[in-house]
C-alpha cells in the first residue's frame, strides 16, 4: 500500500498508451508517457478507422464482439470529435454468405448488437453503389473515426490532468534493481540524441506489435505476433456506410468510408519483424478485387494510397485470422518473477479504453492504490489541446 | 502497380537539437510507385535509425507527414515517387516551413493545434456543411456526417508566402476553419478571430494555399468568401440591415 502519488512510465503512445495515460492520470498518478516516433505512429495510425460495431466477430469471437459493442457505444459518448457515424451493412453476395446469415443474426443479438434485417431493396436506396446481386442486408452500428485524432483526444485528456507525452524517445533499456524490480526505463531523446532515465513505480509496456520486442530488453517475453494486413485508400467516397461481406472474417471483407475517401481492408498474415513491412501489389489487386464485389462502383474510382498495418494479436499454436481479437494484461511478477513492470496488449482500436480500465485496475491493485475508473463517463478533451501544457523535452 | 525497380537518390534534410542543418543523401532501389513516405520509412528502418519523421495514418486522413519534397510541399503518404523523380534521379526532402523544427522532418505543430481549437474547429459535419458550399451536394437525400477536409496537415501555412514574412499571421488553414465554423453558426467571436490584421487581411491572395492542399479546403476560397461576409456585414451595419450573429455564441 502507498499513500503518496504513485508514478508510471508508459512505452508507446498508440491508442492503448494514450488511453492508460488518462485513465491512470485521472486515477491520480504521476503518468509520463514514452514513444520512439510521433503519436499513433505505428499501428493505431493505420488502421482502416472502422469503429466497430462487434458484428464482425460476433460468430468467432464473441468474448472481442461483446467488447466492441460496449466500447462502440461508450467512444460515440466520449469521442464524438473524432467519430463519423453513420452506420454499418452486412450484406450477402452468394448462397454461402446467406447460409452464415441465421448464426450472424442470432449471435449479434446474443452479443447485445443492435442488428436489423433491412432487406435489399431499402439498402440499394440507401447506398446505391452497393452491387445490384447483394441477397440480403443487415443494419449495424458500425462507424469510421480518424485515428491521429483518436490517440490525441485520450493525449488531451491525459495532459489535462498533469501526464506529460515525450515522442521521439526511445527506450533503449530498464533500470533493474538486480533483484527482480523494474524501476523505470533509460531512453534516448531522438531530437537531441540525448540519453535520459525515467523512475517510476510501474513501467508499463504499452506497444502493441512490438511489445514482445520490448519486453525481451528487459529479459521477458510477451506471446505477441504481429499480423499485417493490407488497406487502400481510394479518391473517392462511395458509401456513406460501412459496408461488410457478410462471412467470416476473411480477406477483402469490408469498405468503409472516411472524409472523401473509401477505403478497403484487409489481408492476414504474419511478421517477425514489425518495423518496416512493405506494401505488397499482389494484396493491393486481391483487395480491390474482392471490394469491387461489394460495391463495383469502386473499379471506377483511383487509388490514392497503400498501407500495411500490424495487428498485434496474441500468440500461441494458432494463426492469424484464427487468433481472438480481445486483448490481455500480463503482470511480469506472475509470468517472470518479475516486478514493476506489466504489459498490455492485443486488442482493437475500439476496445483502447476498456484496455486502459482493465490495465490501470491491474495496476492499481499492485500498487495498493484504490481510485475508480471515471473514463467510460466523462467526454474527452479537444484533441488539439493535446498541445497545452507543452514543455520542451529535449 | 508495377515491379520495375528504381535507383533513386534521397537527400534528407538532417538537424539535431540547437545544432546546424545539413543533408545527408540515402540511394534506394525503389519501386516508383511507392509513396515518398514509405522510402523515408524504409531510411529509417534499413539505412539510418537517428532520423526523424513525423506519420501515422499512412493514407492522408491524419496530417501527419506533411514535407516538402523538391521544395513543394507534399503530403508523403500519397506522393508517389514517380511523380517527383525519375530513375537514377535525386529527390530532396526537407521539413515544412513556417514552424519550428524540432529535429530532422519534425515540425512542432503546437501553436498551430491550439490556434485551430481557438477556431472553434470541429473535425466532424454534416455532409451538407463538409462539401464546399460551391459544390454540388450529393443526390443521396439521407442525411449523413463526414469527418470534414481539413486534416491540419499544415501544407498550406508551409506554402503561404505571408505566413513566411509575418509569423503572427494565423494562416490559410485557421482562417479556412473559421469560416468553416462560421457557415454552421455565424457568430461575432468568429468574426472577431478572423477580422484583423494578422487575420484575413494578412493574406497576400497568393493562393498557394489552395495549390498545395492536398484535401479540397481551398482556404483561398474560403479566406475571400469570409471577407465577402465580413464586408458585407459592416456595409448592412452602414445602411442598418445589420445581419444577425449570435452574440458571444
Amino acid at each position: 500500500m502507498i499513500n503518496t502519488k504513485p508514478s508510471a512510465i508508459i512505452i508507446g503512445a498508440g491508442f492503448t498508451g494514450c488511453a492508460l495515460a488518462y485513465d491512470l492520470a485521472q486515477r491520480g498518478f504521476d503518468v509520463a508517457v514514452v514513444e520512439r516516433g510521433e503519436l499513433a505512429s505505428g499501428t493505431s495510425g493505420r488502421t482502416h478507422g472502422l469503429l466497430h460495431s462487434g458484428a464482425r466477430y460476433c460468430v468467432t469471437d464473441s468474448e472481442a464482439a461483446i467488447e466492441c459493442i460496449q466500447e462502440n457505444i461508450i467512444l460515440r459518448r466520449i469521442a464524438k470529435q473524432c467519430i463519423e457515424f453513420n452506420g454499418g451493412y452486412f450484406v450477402a453476395l452468394n448462397e454461402a454468405d446467406l447460409a452464415y446469415a441465421p448464426a450472424f443474426f442470432s449471435q449479434a443479438q446474443v452479443c447485445g448488437i443492435p442488428v436489423e434485417e433491412i432487406g435489399v431493396q431499402r439498402a440499394l436506396e440507401s447506398e446505391p453503389a452497393l452491387s445490384r446481386d447483394i441477397l440480403a442486408a443487415y443494419e449495424v452500428p458500425d462507424g469510421a473515426f480518424d485515428p491521429l485524432r483518436l490517440a490525441m483526444t485520450f493525449a488531451a485528456s491525459a495532459v489535462q490532468r498533469g501526464a506529460r507525452f515525450y515522442t521521439f524517445h526511445d527506450v533503449i533499456g530498464f533500470l533493474q534493481d538486480g533483484k527482480g524490480k523494474v524501476n523505470g526505463v533509460r531512453v534516448t531523446d531522438r531530437h537531441g540524441n540525448h540519453p535520459w532515465e525515467f523512475n517510476a513505480d510501474i513501467t508499463i509496456n504499452a506497444t502493441g506489435a512490438w511489445a514482445g520486442v520490448v519486453a525481451e530488453i528487459a529479459g521477458l517475453s510477451v506471446p505477441v505476433m504481429p499480423t499485417p494486413g493490407v488497406m487502400v485508400a481510394y479518391e473517392r467516397r462511395v458509401t456513406n456506410r460501412v459496408i461488410n461481406r457478410l462471412c467470416e472474417p476473411d480477406d477483402g471483407d469490408i469498405l468503409l468510408p472516411q472524409r472523401r475517401m473509401a477505403v478497403i481492408g484487409t489481408t492476414s498474415f504474419e511478421v517477425n519483424d514489425a518495423d518496416y513491412i512493405p506494401v505488397a501489389p499482389d494484396q493491393v489487386q486481391q483487395m480491390h478485387e474482392r471490394a469491387a464485389l461489394l460495391v463495383p462502383e469502386l473499379k471506377n474510382v483511383k487509388m490514392r494510397g497503400a498501407y500495411m498495418s500490424a495487428r498485434p494479436l496474441i500468440g500461441g499454436m494458432m494463426s492469424g485470422r484464427s487468433l481472438s481479437r480481445t486483448f490481455k494484461c500480463y503482470d511480469h511478477f506472475e509470468n517472470d518473477g518479475m516486478d514493476g513492470i506489466v504489459t498490455v496488449t492485443g486488442g482493437k482500436a475500439t476496445t483502447c479504453r476498456v484496455m486502459a480500465e482493465n490495465t490501470a485496475d491491474l495496476v492499481c491493485r499492485k500498487l495498493g492504490w484504490n481510485h475508480p475508473c471515471e473514463s467510460a463517463e466523462v467526454p474527452l478533451q479537444d484533441y488539439h489541446l493535446y498541445y497545452q501544457n507543452r514543455e520542451v523535452h529535449s | 502497380m508495377t515491379t520495375t525497380s528504381w535507383q533513386v537518390r534521397f537527400k534528407v534534410y538532417r538537424q539535431r537539437t540547437g545544432q546546424k542543418g545539413t543533408y545527408q543523401s540515402y540511394v534506394l532501389e525503389v519501386d516508383p510507385d511507392e509513396y515518398i513516405l514509405d522510402a523515408v520509412e524504409r531510411i529509417w528502418a534499413q539505412h539510418d535509425r537517428t532520423l526523424t519523421y513525423r506519420h501515422a495514418c499512412h493514407h492522408s486522413t491524419c496530417g501527419a507527414c506533411g514535407m516538402r519534397v523538391n521544395g513543394r510541399e507534399k503530403l508523403t503518404c500519397i506522393t508517389t515517387i514517380r511523380s517527383v523523380a525519375k530513375n537514377g534521379g535525386t529527390v530532396t526532402i526537407d521539413p515544412l516551413r513556417n514552424f519550428p523544427v524540432l529535429s530532422d522532418l519534425v515540425v512542432d505543430m503546437g501553436n498551430f493545434f491550439l490556434r485551430m481549437e481557438k477556431s472553434e474547429f470541429d473535425s466532424v459535419a454534416s455532409e451538407e456543411h463538409a462539401n464546399l458550399p460551391y459544390e454540388k451536394s450529393p443526390g443521396n437525400a439521407e442525411k449523413a456526417e463526414r469527418l470534414v477536409d481539413c486534416i491540419e496537415c499544415g501544407l498550406c501555412i508551409s506554402a503561404c508566402p505571408a505566413a513566411n514574412t509575418d509569423h503572427e499571421y494565423v494562416g490559410p488553414a485557421v482562417l479556412a476553419a473559421i469560416h468553416l465554423m462560421y457557415s454552421q453558426s455565424p457568430s461575432q467571436k468568429l468574426i472577431d478571430l478572423a477580422d484583423h490584421h494578422t487575420g484575413l487581411w494578412r493574406c497576400h491572395s497568393a493562393y498557394e494555399c489552395t495549390q498545395v492542399c492536398p484535401s479540397s479546403v481551398d482556404p483561398a476560397w474560403r479566406i475571400m468568401d469570409m471577407r465577402k461576409k465580413i464586408i458585407g456585414n459592416r456595409l448592412k451595419s452602414v445602411f442598418g440591415r445589420q445581419e444577425k450573429v449570435k452574440k458571444n455564441a
